[in-house]
């Protein structure tokens, strides 16, 4: 009776169909929650978007209007040039800090261990409590611009955090701090993965150590850069708690977001035909960007053949 | 530059290595400096603090701000301290994980060796849905919870945070076994094994390295959630981000700088504790790929 291990039409046939009934009972879970908390959510969303629902819902249909409404309030465009500023500063720092950390760490530095700790530790702190300290840093009376006053600047600003034009930035330094580590983390591993051989050869080649990586590893780290990149957008998109924590969204609206936004309009001002509107404009954005970069790293980890 | 083939030893001291420790050494400190800043602030008497001299060792150290943050610091209407937070924290903590490895694992293990018709589809939804802004999801789910009677409740929250965190650990498991030899799965079939028999027997045991990054990254990632506690979990279980945030943001008259540095660092000494243990786990947790942004 053991047709089950052997190639051919008539044991994978019958192998297949006692596969069916545990595997699929064991995996309504992961179906329910597909379907009804990830599909089922988008489409309510969706739908509450293209009616006119304030506090409670409303099941009529109004089209666009709550999307045209929503293009003509000024914090949520505000939101939008805040996070689009923010979202470009915080990628390039932490790529750029996370990729010099990791090859200056390569380096076959003494204490090696003990420098990955400190870089990492910040990213095992909740975003909560990374805006609070920052906003203790940053404090104008007490924080470091008076520390610079007490050094003899007199003159010196860093109030930043209470400035309108200058609040988003506040935010980047203190997401920036903590996410660097990460991006560091993932090159490393990336680095350590490139075969002893390609040194030796641009070595013996003459090529200097800079140029190398520059234009041999940096390709290389391709994997790596991708997955950080898209591990930092994923962060950018979300960005709520530290901006909570840090301004709350002030001075007034100055370094308000997407995420916070929308919650703001759900809960706090109760309208939540606007807020949908918010959050679809939200994922629109985010799926415009990841689903062809998933498509591509797919396609390629299907000719590769890696899982 | 020094010769090619020789073993490896240790580069001497050129400038271009003193740039690399300086440059080091400078990104340490940056990093370290909140720490600094945190510890130094949490044990100043609040005449200290008010000196202005933010990196300044304390004159007169103290512990009582850090008994303040925990037992009698005001998180809105309530006077009790952090405390409940914390204790919030860990009731939602340790359901969540367990409930969510327990799904991650068996969704792994029938997606890499059972391969049910419609899986590979759903679970690459699945994957998309760890992209999807929580926002999206927000109000409906408010919805169907409260029809469920669980909105602002323990439960709920676990659920939630079961939901949220099906997405990253059914990756992680799924890629854990995908990893193991297939042999040993086709062996345990020929030998009359089921589909719970062959998980619970030879499968799960076989799971410690994946469980351990697994339990990891869910307590760092639930531990430090803020937003889903905020929504769903209830003032009667908010966790300590939430109530953190509460005593710093939320307050009347003067602010105790101290107090609040002190429960900053309460808030996150679980999480640092854990990453300081589990070291060589964490990274491997993050180049899994199973991170919790």
């Amino acid at each position: 009776m053991n047709k089950a291990n052997q190639p051919g039409r008539g044991g994978a046939l019958r192998k297949r169909q006692r596969v069916s009934i545990a595997a699929y009972l064991a995996l309504l879970p992961m179906a329910a929650t597909v379907l009804l908390a990830y599909l089922g959510t988008m489409l309510w969303t969706a739908r509450v978007s293209v009616s006119s629902s304030r506090t409670f819902p409303n099941s009529d249909f109004v089209g666009a209007a709550q999307y045209i409404r929503l293009f003509n309030n000024e914090r949520w465009l505000l939101s939008l040039q805040n996070i689009a500023i923010y979202g470009v500063l915080f990628i390039v720092a932490c790529l750029a800090i996370g990729f010099l950390l990791a090859v200056f760490i390569d380096q076959k530095v003494m204490a090696e261990g003990a420098l990955r700790t400190i870089f990492l530790y910040p990213y095992a702190m909740s975003f909560v409590a990374t805006g609070l300290i920052w906003q203790w840093i940053l404090n104008p009376e007490l924080g470091i611009q008076e520390v610079l006053h007490k050094l003899g600047f007199a003159e010196a600003r860093f109030d930043w955090i209470v400035d309108q034009d200058m609040a988003v930035y506040t935010i980047v330094i203190a997401t920036v701090w903590q996410a660097s580590g990460l991006v560091m983390a993932l090159m490393l591993s990336g680095l350590r993965g490139i075969d002893e051989e390609i040194w030796k050869a641009a070595r013996i080649d003459g090529i200097p150590r800079w140029r190398v990586y520059l234009s041999i590893v940096l390709p290389m780290l391709g994997a790596s850069l991708s997955t950080a990149f898209v591990l930092l957008f994923v962060m950018v998109v979300k960005v709520f708690d530290a901006v909570v924590a840090m301004t709350q969204g002030g001075p007034g609206t100055a370094s308000e977001v997407p995420a916070k936004f929308i919650m703001d309009y759900l809960f706090g001002r109760a309208n939540i035909g606007l807020a949908s509107a918010a959050s679809i404009v939200l994922l629109s954005t985010v799926l415009a960007i990841v689903a062809p970069l998933y498509f591509v790293r797919s396609r390629r980890a299907a000719k590769g053949g890696a899982a | 530059m020094s010769a090619v083939l020789k073993p490896r030893r240790t580069p001497g001291w050129t400038p271009a290595r003193m740039g690399v420790y300086g440059f080091l050494i400078v990104a340490a400190l940056f990093f370290l400096l909140p720490l600094y800043v945190m510890l130094v602030t949490s044990v100043k008497p609040m005449e200290e603090i008010r000196l202005g001299t933010l990196f300044a060792l304390p004159l007169h150290p103290t512990l009582e701000p850090w008994l303040q943050a925990w037992q009698s610091a005001c998180t809105g209407l309530e006077c009790d301290g952090i405390r409940g937070g914390f204790w919030n924290s860990v009731a939602i903590v340790v359901p969540s994980t367990i409930l969510s490895i327990a799904i991650g694992a068996v969704n792994g293990y029938a997606l890499s060796f059972w391969r049910p018709r419609g899986a590979g589809l759903l679970f690459a939804i699945l994957m998309m849905g760890a992209f999807i802004p929580v926002q999206v999801m927000v109000y409906p789910l408010v919805r169907v919870l409260a029809t469920l009677n669980l909105y602002s409740s323990l439960p709920g929250i676990v659920l939630i945070h079961t939901i949220f965190g099906m997405p990253v650990m059914t990756l992680l498991f799924r890629n854990y076994y995908a990893a193991l030899p297939v042999e040993l799965f086709k062996a345990a079939r020929i030998d009359g094994g089921g589909f719970w028999r062959i998980f619970l027997q030879l499968m799960l045991p076989m799971s410690t390295p994946v469980i351990v990054v697994a339990v990891i990254m869910q307590v760092t990632g639930i531990w430090n959630d803020f937003l889903l506690g905020l929504v769903f979990a209830g003032t009667d279980h908010l966790p300590m981000t939430v109530q953190l945030n509460n005593i710093i943001n939320t307050t009347t008259g003067e602010r105790l700088y101290n107090v609040n540095m002190a429960a900053t660092i309460l808030t996150s000494l679980v999480p640092l504790a854990l990453y300081f243990i589990s070291g060589r786990w964490f990274v491997r947790g993050i180049a899994s790929g199973a991170v919790k942004g």
